[in-house]
Order: C-alpha cells, then structure tokens, then sequence
C-alpha cells in the first residue's frame, strides 16, 4: 500500500489554476521529488498537503486515511512533517528552543502539570532533550545548539529546519528547495543527510526541487509539473529525457 | 567570562544553570526576606504594591512578551480579580478558598476574551480588549448589587485561620510568597511544552501549525492563563486599596500595565520586575521631582502621564528590549571585554521569509 495517495488534486486562486487534476503516490521509503519550471504549483502541493490550503477538488490519503478534510495541526500529529522554502523558523530563539518546540506533537503531560513542573513533566523534558540530541548528532548541529537563529548563516538555518522537522519523528518528511540558497559543498551534503534520513531513520521523503543533479542523485521517482499540470512521473533518466519535459524547460 | 560545562541533560531542564546563579538568586531571596526588619511601614507597603504590579506583569508578559498578542484590556482582568474576591469575601467565602476562585473566573473570562481575538492580530487585537475593558468597566459601574456601583464597595479584611494579614508586615509576605509562586508558575510553563508553544505562536503561526500545535487552543490557553495571573493580582489590589471603587481601573491601568513590560524587556521575566520596580518608581521620583524643580514646571497639567509617555517612547526607539536587554548588553559587555562587537545586538538583515500561506 501508497504511504500517501492524491487523486485528481485541484485548487485555483482566483481565476487561476494553481493544481489541476493532480494524481499521485508516494511509496514508504523512498524518496520522491517533484520538478518544475516556477509557477508549476509544486509549493501549492505542498500547501494542499499540509492542508493550509484548501482542495477545490480531490482526496488525499496518508496511511490509508482520508487527510482531505483533516485540520493543519493534526496533519503533524499524523505524521507528515515540512520544512519552508525560505525557512520559517522560530527566530528569536536558540537552535537548542526551536527543536523542543517540534516535540509538541509528542507531549502527555497537560497545562496542569506544565505549571506545576510535577516529575511527570520533568521526565518528559528530559526525553525531549535526550531526543533532540540525537538529531542534533545525525545533522552535525552541536555547534549551533545554543546559539539564537537571528544570527545563524543561510546554510545553517536550512539544516536547522530539516532538524527541526525530524525531531517531529514523522513518517513522511516535505522538503521545500532543501537545496536552495546552499552552495554546492552543502548541497552535496545534503544529498548524503536525505539518504541518511531514509535509509537510518526509515523516513520517506518528498521535496520539491530546482537542482536537476541533486534530484538524480538522490530520487528514486520523479514527478514533472508545468502550469499546475502533470507532465510525467518516473525515474530521474526517464523524466529527464522526456519530450514533454525538455518542452517545459526549454520551449520548443 | 563563564563557560558551563554541561554533562547531563538535567543541566538544560532545571532552573539554575550554575552555582553563580543559585548565589545571588539566593542572596536577593534573603534581601527580600528580612526587608521587613529594616524598612518602616510606608517603605513595605510600596515593595508590597510593587509585587502586586509584578504578579500582573507576569500575566501580561506571557500574553504579550511569549504569545505575541497584544492587551489593552488588562485592567479589567484586574478588576474582575478585584471585585469576585471582594464579593466572595463578603459572601462568607473564606480567604484561602476566595483568591483562587477569583482566579479561576478571571481564567474563564480570559478564555472567553480569547476566543473572538483569535482571528486578530496587532493594532486590531489591541482595540478589541480596549473594547473589552470598556465593557467590564461599564458592568461594574452598573451592576449595583454586587459592585456597589460608583459608591463602590468596603474589601472585608484578608483573614487566613483566624489571623488577620492585614497589617504592613503580614501583607507583604503574603504578596512576596505570591508572587514568588507566580514566577515560579509561570518559568515552568516556559520550560515545558505549553510555554513553547506561545513562543512558536509568537514567531511564526504557519510554522507553529506545521509542528502539531492547535493555534486556536494555544491562543485561548494563553489569554486565560494571562487573565489567571492578573486576576491574581487583582485580589491582592483589593486590599491594597482597601475600598473598590470603578475609577480605580481605568484604560490608563492598562497602559500602565503594557508600558511595565515593555519597559522592563519583552519577552523575560526579569523583565518583569524591572518593569515593575520601574513602574513603583517613578511616581515617587516625580514626586520627588516637584519639590525639587521650580514650581512652574511642578504645575504643568498632565505631568506624570507625559513622562510616562515620553519614557515609553524613547525605550521603543533606543531600547526595544527594555531594561533586561540593557542589562544583558552591560553584562556581555563586561564579559567578553575588551572583544565586546557594538554591533553584537544590531539588528540584522532578516533573510525573506516564506510567503504568507493564507
């Protein structure tokens, strides 16, 4: 069975249409991009899958359930977790902050306890902090642990949102443009964290991408948009060969 | 310059996070503690009313410093406090049941206020609860049989066992014990997962919603624990003033209350109480400052609201974090001297944020 299945996905803004009569699967352990020219309506997918916006038409499933009509903040609970394509992190606090944050979603204890600090609430930091740690160590961030975001580099921050994602210890990770705005030696690393993230952690992935080479090296299926539509979907040779997809590139 | 050394997770949880630390917090707990033996009756009652001020200052520094809603309705949480525990009081409620029910109606209230503030945000937030205040203001002035009305009403005594608390020295560590519970009510909210939550609400919603947190509930939860706090306050400011009276809470109590955490450093709890010393100060030094000034500068109308405006004014220029950012510059300063970079804390080009989803 699909980890997560779309069927005929449709939203328009206005007059336009963003995503039209989109279908597809996302099969557990793999990773699964999706390519574009600007203005395709991959980010809009994400957004529909995240549920932040609205589906004019078509269903969605994660894990055999129906996530169409489901609230943004259960779709976390549930196990899909994101990252933004110009990171949206909470800025005014440490690295060290940003990622306990993500643990919300694994929290027992209630409002009373919080107040209280009762020892209930105390070993449940304790396991959020231990947790943290570990993916601080996968993604090489002790250095950052401390420090506020406001005055973290680019680079840093990006993998800081990929962190902050996989403490939420989801079983399906969205990566928005990891890759943007990294230079090409991050870009490489990054290419050996999303395959640690899926081979270690058993975590499928799903990003939306512009960096064709990262893309080959890391997919193992693709899926090419142009305005809002599937042009084709297979692996990374096949899409990159393409006739409808060299047309979208490069016009004909 | 201190370096800690962390070897356990424990480090990260507890309060203290070195002997440095326990030392002086420990040596400002004695300080407050035998204050009472060496400051004369009208010296105590000030510390007291300063404490009073801090208790709601924590209330309003999680809604406005953690959360990133704005109020300007406080004073009528305040209110609220001030006049379900009078009530109760004369009701027959005894004192140490009375101060938490009037606790946990102001929490109810917040609650309820927070529910139509959830679409809002800023400036538009902020003239809601104005709006809201001006409607607790207006029942209280109108529900005579249980306010008083304007002749407004006699608070009974605090008793607890038979003991009456109040007389300046009893009163005063009742307020301190208060607001040392407040404190440390509010640390451990901030320590564990609800308090995280407010601050992920404060800096991003979208991001906040992508990690499992429920916006609705976080924003209410907030609104209420803020009104609790306040309203905490409110009970211990009827026996401050000792007779309610409805020009006793106005919309300048409000301002008063923003202006104490803006002033003393959103988004710290320190901040708190810097505000608040700040806020206990400065009547007395304007005081102070009429004697001492010529006499026409004494007589200008509207004096103390100017100042507190004009101060209010120049700390959102020069000082955005307040007094604790001040104090936190000073420290680093010292630290790091003579390496100190003036442009540690410049505010720094903030790399575009996603587009707004909705």
């Amino acid at each position: 069975m699909s980890l997560f299945e779309a069927h005929d996905l449709s939203v328009s803004f206005g007059g336009i249409k963003a995503v039209r009569d989109v279908s597809f699967t996302i099969e557990p352990g793999e990773v699964f991009s999706i390519i574009g020219p600007n203005g395709a309506g991959k980010t809009t997918i994400f957004n529909l899958v995240s549920r932040f916006y609205e589906t004019d038409s078509g269903s969605m499933a994660f894990d055999g359930v129906d996530i169409t009509g489901v609230p943004p903040h259960r779709i976390a609970e549930m196990g899909i977790a994101r990252t933004f394509q110009n990171t949206e992190l909470f800025e005014h606090e440490t690295v060290l902050t940003n990622l306990l944050i993500a643990h919300h979603v694994h929290r027992r204890t209630s409002l009373v306890t919080d107040l209280l600090f009762l020892p209930g609430a105390r070993r449940q930091e304790l396991d959020f902090r231990r947790r943290v740690e570990d993916v601080i160590d996968l993604l090489d961030l002790q250095s950052y642990r401390e420090q506020p975001i406001g005055g973290l580099p680019y680079g840093a921050r990006k993998m800081v949102e990929i962190a902050r994602a996989l403490c939420l210890e989801p079983k399906l990770l969205l990566l928005d443009e990891p890759s943007s705005g990294l230079n090409p030696e991050e870009t490489e690393d990054l290419s050996f964290w999303i395959e640690d993230i899926v081979e270690d952690l058993g975590i499928t992935v799903a990003m939306v991408e512009h960096d064709m080479n990262l893309v080959a090296t890391v997919s193992d299926r693709v899926m090419a948009m142009a305005d809002g539509a599937e042009l084709a979907t297979g692996n990374p040779t096949e899409i990159q060969n393409h006739p409808d997809v060299l047309r979208a590139y490069l016009g004909d | 310059m201190r370096f800690v050394l962390k070897t356990n997770y424990a480090q990260d949880v507890n309060l203290f996070l070195h002997n440095g630390q326990r030392f002086w917090y420990g040596l400002l707990a004695l300080a407050v503690l035998l204050a009472p033996l060496g400051l004369d009756r009208f010296y105590l009652g000030e510390f007291a009313y300063l404490y009073i001020w801090a208790i709601a200052g924590v209330g309003l520094m999680l809604l406005v410093g953690y959360t990133g809603l704005v109020s300007l309705g406080h004073a009528a949480f305040l209110a609220i406090g001030a006049y379900a525990h009078a009530w109760l009081l004369t009701q027959g409620v005894p004192f140490v049941l009375s101060v938490p029910l009037a606790t946990a109606f102001c929490a109810v209230i917040g609650y309820l206020v927070g529910l139509p503030a959830l679409r809002m945000t800023g400036i538009y937030l902020a003239i809601a609860t104005l709006a809201f205040e001006r409607i607790a203001a207006w029942v209280i002035e109108h529900w005579e049989s249980v306010t008083g009305g304007h002749f407004g009403m006699r608070v009974p005594d605090p008793m607890v066992f038979g003991m009456s608390l109040d007389g300046p020295v009893p009163f005063y560590y009742l307020c301190l014990g208060i607001l040392s519970l407040s404190l440390f009510a509010a640390l451990n909210l901030l320590r564990s997962p609800t308090g995280r939550a407010f601050i992920a609400v404060r800096d991003s919603e979208v991001s906040a919603e992508s990690m499992g947190i429920n916006l609705a509930r976080t924003k209410c939860t907030a609104f209420a624990i803020s009104a609790a706090f306040t309203g905490l306050a409110g009970t211990l400011f009827s026996h401050r003033i000792g007779y309610l009276a409805p020009d006793a809470f106005t919309v300048q109590t409000s301002i008063q209350l923003l202006l104490m955490v803006v002033v003393g450093g959103l988004g710290s709890l320190q901040g708190v109480v810097y505000g608040a010393i700040f806020l206990g100060l400065l009547p007395q030094a304007i005081a102070i400052g009429r004697d001492v000034l010529p006499q026409w500068i004494g007589e200008i109308p509207g004096l103390e609201p100017g100042i507190f405006g004009a101060i209010l004014v120049l700390f959102l220029i020069f000082e955005p974090l307040g007094i604790h950012g001040r104090w936190i510059k000073v420290r680093l300063w010292f630290d790091q001297f003579p390496l100190y970079r003036r442009a540690t804390y410049k505010r720094q080009r903030s790399y575009l944020r996603t587009e707004r989803v909705r």
